[in-house]
């Protein structure tokens, strides 16, 4: 029952319903992560109804990426999850790359699966700073910022930005790797796991931090596959599902690491998940360090950047340079494969989706974004009715939701 | 003349206090700053010192902005009810020896008397802003103000049980000069559930719900803005250094201290006020917060059957020892 909210009457007035009311939390709101706008129905302070709102972010990517080449369609996908941009430029680019059947040479596998690692603890290091201060727990916040500052610079000295990084392309990536870069990483990934400890001390075993994230926000395996959740929102039910493993993608074949798994379903099972996979990201990192193969970094046969300004003019690259590839123009039609094609990777917050739907033009007739933050705030209802508004803050941050993906 | 002689002495008390509110959101910004890894204030004067003035002056030059759904005589009255209430408690403390502005028989019972009445500040704050979320951090504030105004209340009966009287200067001296003399060691159960139910009464972390800035934006303030939204921080400063003194008078032997400074008595007074200051901040970066439930359950199940216990235990020691 949502009662129409008059201008005058604001505060809580009793009517039939008993005492309920309803506010609307968001979108400005300084726990909802962005631009959630969640409306609830109130007895007090138990959520009786919670309706989250999405699409204050919306600029409809899906469409966009229908007039664009799919070479040119990589800087949207920076722009979906803008806290692990990297995972997303893989996850494209892994997909465009099965639809056109590009291959990628070995040394940009490895590349990749390290960018990935790294966005992935960059995201989930945002994840806990941010969980964390909505329960309350402030200093975390900015421990995590301190190490997330060194992955990001990082990513500045690989390819020159901090958030939207368009690193990988379609056949590879863009740069090499320097040995500044890798030393600076390896120094990374020595001091980290002492780190984590120090997150651990502050929040992992607080009574305070075990009373609001023990028992709370339960969800049996079988409710979240039924609400079609993944990532480390599935794997702290206890489903084990991770596409890394069970469909590897780039070097993920070629690294060990194991799937951490809760048993619990409640938000502290989920918050040990991510913990876990903080340690195993590490381990990734370090074996892509030591695995690292010499060769080309881009793939002989991967279509080019250059953009086609006025019809399919040829442009003059210097292809010793580039490799031969890129004087190969996108728009030339007739190279493209027809059909479609739904390719899923593991990013931080779950699984992201590309499908595609190809008519050879060159430019994707159809793409479909399946973002796993949209599927996690459908989520929030199951997880919060019959709770208490500090559960409610506890659960969107558990959910790691990231708006820009959910509303792309 | 007398009465001059007083309203000059509430002046530089006030003054004084002032300053030591500034100054405190400083010490405060500065600890929590280098907990976590950074520097708090570093722009306004050398480290950031002049920092506190600059906010004053900004937050006075602020336009102060009345929702057009509020109660306006009541919105504008609220955080002045909180600061007033909560500096009337400056009166009764003892500072030092003879250093009081009014030493009446029932200092700690007017204490406890004005901190409850600036609560009525804050749920008047909620209620007249006509907003949700305020009108929800003011319920949370009633509730808590409830139930830890009782565990606070009944930690001090110990104290009281064993220095015989309520007048905050004589349970300084019932403690003596001696360390081994604060009653901060006989009544270590009360101590223990005054520091808790301290950080409740003044709305600070781990229980500062009323005003949990992830939950309800900015709880009971959240509609207030210039000079008076710096009137609820001062009022919760000045509520913080009140529990601190009644925390260092009934616990920590008030200003007695190892050696006596010379001109200025009240030092180690100020000292002890400091380090429960120190023990606020650094609570503040380290606990996450309760939920509004959970708060209930501790005050209620937890600190009110310790204090009554710990009044028990004291009775029997008392009747028994003589």
């Amino acid at each position: 029952m949502t009662r129409p909210m008059t201008k005058t009457i604001n505060v809580p007035v009793a009517d039939g319903e008993g005492d309920r009311y309803t506010v609307k939390m968001g979108p400005q709101h300084p726990a909802t992560h962005g631009v959630l706008r969640v409306d609830l129905e109130l007895d007090g302070e138990t959520i009786l109804k919670c309706t989250p709102h999405v699409g204050y972010l919306h600029r409809g990517f899906d469409k966009i990426a229908e007039h664009r080449t799919y070479a040119q369609s990589l800087i949207l996908s920076d722009r979906l999850d803008y806290i692990a941009a990297m995972a997303n430029n893989v996850g494209y680019c892994v997909a465009v790359e099965k639809l056109l059947g590009v291959s990628v040479p070995l040394r940009a596998k490895y590349l990749r699966t390290m960018v990935c690692e790294m966005s992935r603890i960059a995201s989930h290091l945002l994840w806990l700073a941010t969980h964390a201060l909505d329960i309350g727990a402030m200093t975390v916040f900015l421990y995590c910022f301190r190490e997330r500052e060194v992955l990001l610079e990082l990513f500045e000295e690989l390819c020159g930005a901090r958030l939207t990084f368009s690193y990988p392309r379609i056949g590879g990536v863009r740069q090499d790797v320097t040995r500044h870069f890798i030393d600076k990483l390896q120094r990374f990934i020595n001091e980290f796991p002492g780190n984590l400890e120090e997150y651990e001390t502050l929040i992992d075993t607080n009574r305070i931090w075990l009373k609001r994230t023990v028992g709370i926000g339960v969800l049996s395996g079988q409710e979240a596959l039924d609400l079609g959740l993944t990532g480390a929102c599935l794997r702290g039910s206890g489903i084990d599902y991770d596409i890394r493993k069970h469909r590897p993608y780039d070097a993920y074949d070629l690294v060990d690491f194991e799937v951490p798994l809760g048993a619990d379903g409640d938000i502290y099972a989920r918050y040990r998940c991510r913990m876990e996979e903080f340690t195993q990201s590490n381990r990734i990192l370090q074996q892509c360090i030591d695995q690292l193969p010499p060769g080309p970094i881009i793939g002989e046969d991967a279509p080019d950047l250059v953009m086609s300004l006025q019809g399919s003019r040829k442009v003059e690259v210097d292809s010793s340079r580039y490799g031969t590839g890129l004087v190969r123009l996108l728009e030339e039609s007739g190279e493209y494969p027809a059909g479609d094609i739904y390719v899923s990777t593991e990013v931080p917050k779950g699984e992201l989706g590309f499908y595609f739907i190809s008519d050879g033009s060159g430019k994707p007739y159809r793409m479909h974004i399946r973002s796993p933050s949209f599927i996690h705030i459908g989520a929030l209802p199951a997880l919060v009715e019959g709770d208490l508004i500090a559960d409610l803050i506890a659960n969107i941050g558990t959910l790691d939701v990231v708006l820009g993906e959910c509303d792309r | 003349m007398q009465v001059i002689i007083i309203l000059i002495e509430i002046l530089i008390l006030f003054a004084i206090v002032m300053l030591h509110v500034a100054y405190a959101t400083y010490f405060e910004r500065k600890i929590i700053g280098h907990m976590q890894v950074r520097l708090g204030p570093m722009r306004v004067g050398w480290h950031g010192l002049l920092q506190p003035i600059a906010d004053g002056i900004k937050s006075f030059f602020k336009e102060d902005v009345v929702p057009e759904q509020a109660d306006v005589f009541t919105f504008r009255a609220a955080p002045i009810i909180c600061l007033v209430a909560m500096m009337t408690s400056l009166a009764v403390l003892p500072f030092a020896k003879g250093w009081v502005l009014a030493d009446i028989n029932i200092g700690l019972l007017f204490i406890f008397a004005m901190s409850s009445l600036s609560s009525y500040g804050v749920i008047l704050a909620g209620w007249a802003s006509n907003s949700k979320f305020t009108f929800l951090g003011g319920l949370r504030s009633m509730a808590q103000v409830i139930s830890y105004e009782i565990a606070m209340g009944l930690s001090l009966v110990g104290v009281m049980m064993m220095s015989g009287t309520l007048n905050l200067t004589k349970i300084v001296e019932a403690q003596g000069a001696s360390f081994s003399g604060m009653y901060v060691f006989p009544q270590i159960i009360a101590f223990f559930v005054f520091c808790v139910a301290m950080l409740a009464e003044t709305n600070r972390v781990p229980f500062d719900l009323p005003e949990a800035e992830t939950e309800l934006v900015s709880g009971y303030c959240t509609e207030y803005s210039g000079m008076r939204y710096a009137i609820f921080f001062m009022a919760e400063y000045i509520g913080m250094m009140v529990m601190a003194s009644i925390g260092t008078i009934c616990f920590l032997g008030g200003w007695s201290g190892p050696f006596e400074v010379a001109l200025f008595p009240p030092f180690w007074f100020v000292a002890k006020v400091y380090v429960f200051m120190f023990f606020f901040i650094w609570i503040r970066a380290t606990l996450p917060r309760y939920r509004y439930d959970q708060l209930m359950e501790v005050g209620w199940k937890l600190l009110i059957p310790l204090a009554l216990g710990n009044i028990v235990l004291t009775g029997f020691i008392k009747a028994f020892t003589g």
